[in-house]
């Protein structure tokens, strides 16, 4: 049995579980995941590392962990792995931050 | 390097050494939570058990544990440390199994099957035998390791050896980390000098292939686009051209059993290998067209399992008393090892066995 987490590094061998109880849709999206993966105008190697940047701006531990292991498999370099991320954390922090703009239009609006 | 990176288990006084202590953990795994399905139940589920050997094609010799590397995962347990070597007796004895037997490849392994003292005397009587394909399995740094090697690709060349050697990754840092501080600069250097002398060159007959195995507790990713990376890398950076690039998985074994339990990684990469488990793979394992000789001269399945002590399941247990015919009559003896032979795309001594 899992401990007391909420995240549970086995859960993640379990995923494919999800069809049992959504057959259709889960079939569905797996097709779609698969499809999405494959070579295509990008290489898998760069789709992996699109996942990897993702799944860190997602903070989803289970993409991090399968992203990880996809990005060593592939011979991708952890300095490599390392870039992808900053990548994701630029743009997740400039999100934030060009919402000051949303802030800076309001205080100008009210109180300019 | 730390001191335990430089010893072979054997040195170190592992219980490990032992390939009954290694198959004890295979078999009855080291879990808490209950085991993996066994290779004979899964392989059954395909109607592949027993598996069965098809026409014998591949003689691989091991001519001893000598190396002068200690890699992180040799399966082998292979160092400078280790003594076992085939006599010249037991290489004259095989010389006559390769002269009589229908195999058409021969594969010399190790260790490093240089540093055995009657390996050129060997190599020039067995290439005289009208073997189709001669494979010399070289770690690479040997040829720089020591004067007396330097002039190895030469010998290579005058017998028309296939060379197969190990590269771990294109970077250094990956390489150095799995076979030693300085091993990428000494192996750039040797695939240089096998590439002057017409080594690896495109429309050369004088084979060059690299093996490539994941330098950590993962699998090995798709073949031909590894190849691909591994050749753009290797020319762009250094100018060095090679012919195939094989991509084998690490079998949960000797070293490299001894890395996943002590890194903790033992239960996900079982779990790896049999999630990544492919029954197609299974047609094509090594052991079903290959015979793999010891330094002693006793016959097993394939190099993994003479590690581990399986001998072949036959009345002929011995060089002594080769018999071709006898030896095609076998059940091959598997075990949990055997996933990482039918992971993915599967993986033999000549890399990936399936599409
Ligand atoms: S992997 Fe090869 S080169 Fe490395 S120690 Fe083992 S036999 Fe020697
Ligand atoms: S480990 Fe040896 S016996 Fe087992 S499948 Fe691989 S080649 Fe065959």
């Amino acid at each position: 049995m899992a401990g007391n987490n909420y995240y549970d590094p086995a859960d993640l061998r379990k995923f494919g579980n999800i069809t049992e109880w959504g057959e259709e849709l889960g079939a569905k999206f797996f097709d779609y995941y698969t499809k999405v993966f494959e070579e295509g105008a990008l290489t898998a190697r760069e789709k992996s590392l699109i996942a990897l940047a993702v799944a860190h701006t997602e903070m989803c531990p289970y993409c991090i962990d399968a992203y990880t292991k996809d990005g060593l498999q592939r011979g991708i370099t952890k300095e490599e792995m390392m870039e992808a991320v900053h990548v994701g954390a630029a743009i997740k922090s400039g999100a934030s931050l060009v919402h000051g703009v949303m802030m800076m239009n309001k205080v100008n609006k009210l109180d300019g | 390097m730390s001191k335990l990176k430089t010893q072979s288990l054997h040195k170190r006084e592992s219980e490990l050494a032992e390939a009954k202590r290694q198959l004890e953990i295979l078999s009855n795994g080291i879990f808490q939570s209950g085991g993996l399905p066994t290779f004979a139940q899964k392989i059954k589920e395909t109607h592949q058990f027993p598996l069965r050997p098809k026409k014998l094609e591949i003689l691989q010799i091991n001519v001893g544990y000598m190396c002068n590397q200690v890699c992180e995962h040799c399966h082998v347990d292979a160092g400078p440390d280790r003594t076992e070597i085939m006599t010249r007796e037991t290489m004259e004895q095989c010389l006559e199994v390769i002269k009589n037997t229908g195999a058409h490849t021969l594969d010399l392994t190790g260790g490093a099957p240089e540093m055995n003292p009657n390996f050129r005397w060997f190599v020039d009587e067995a290439s005289k035998a009208g073997i189709k394909d001669f494979i010399v399995r070289s770690n690479l740094t040997i040829i720089r390791a020591n004067k007396k090697y330097y002039d190895l690709p030469q010998f290579f060349k005058e017998h028309n050896v296939h060379v197969v050697s190990s590269m771990p990754h294109w970077t250094r840092g990956k390489t150095d980390k799995q076979r030693g501080d300085g091993v990428f600069d000494k192996s750039i250097k040797a695939l240089q000098e096998l590439n002057a002398i017409g080594y690896g060159m495109p429309n050369s007959d004088l084979r060059l292939d690299l093996v490539y195995n994941p330098s950590g507790a993962f699998l090995p990713g798709d073949q031909a686009s590894m190849e691909k990376d591994f050749k753009k890398a290797l020319m762009d950076d250094f100018g060095v051209q090679f012919h195939n690039l094989f991509a084998i998985t690490n079998l949960p074994i000797s070293r490299f059993l001894d890395y996943l339990i002590a890194s903790e990684n033992y239960e996900d990469y079982m779990y790896q290998l049999v999630d990544a488990y492919n029954p197609k793979a299974v047609t094509n394992v090594m052991c079903t067209n290959t015979i793999s000789i010891s330094w002693d001269g006793f016959l097993y399945d394939c190099d993994f399992n003479q590690m581990l002590g399986l001998q072949v399941a036959s009345k002929v247990k011995h060089i002594n008393d080769y018999n071709e015919d006898l030896l095609n009559n076998r059940n091959i003896v598997t075990s949990q090892h055997c996933y990482g032979c039918t992971a993915g795309a599967g993986s033999s001594c000549q890399g990936a066995v399936a599409e």
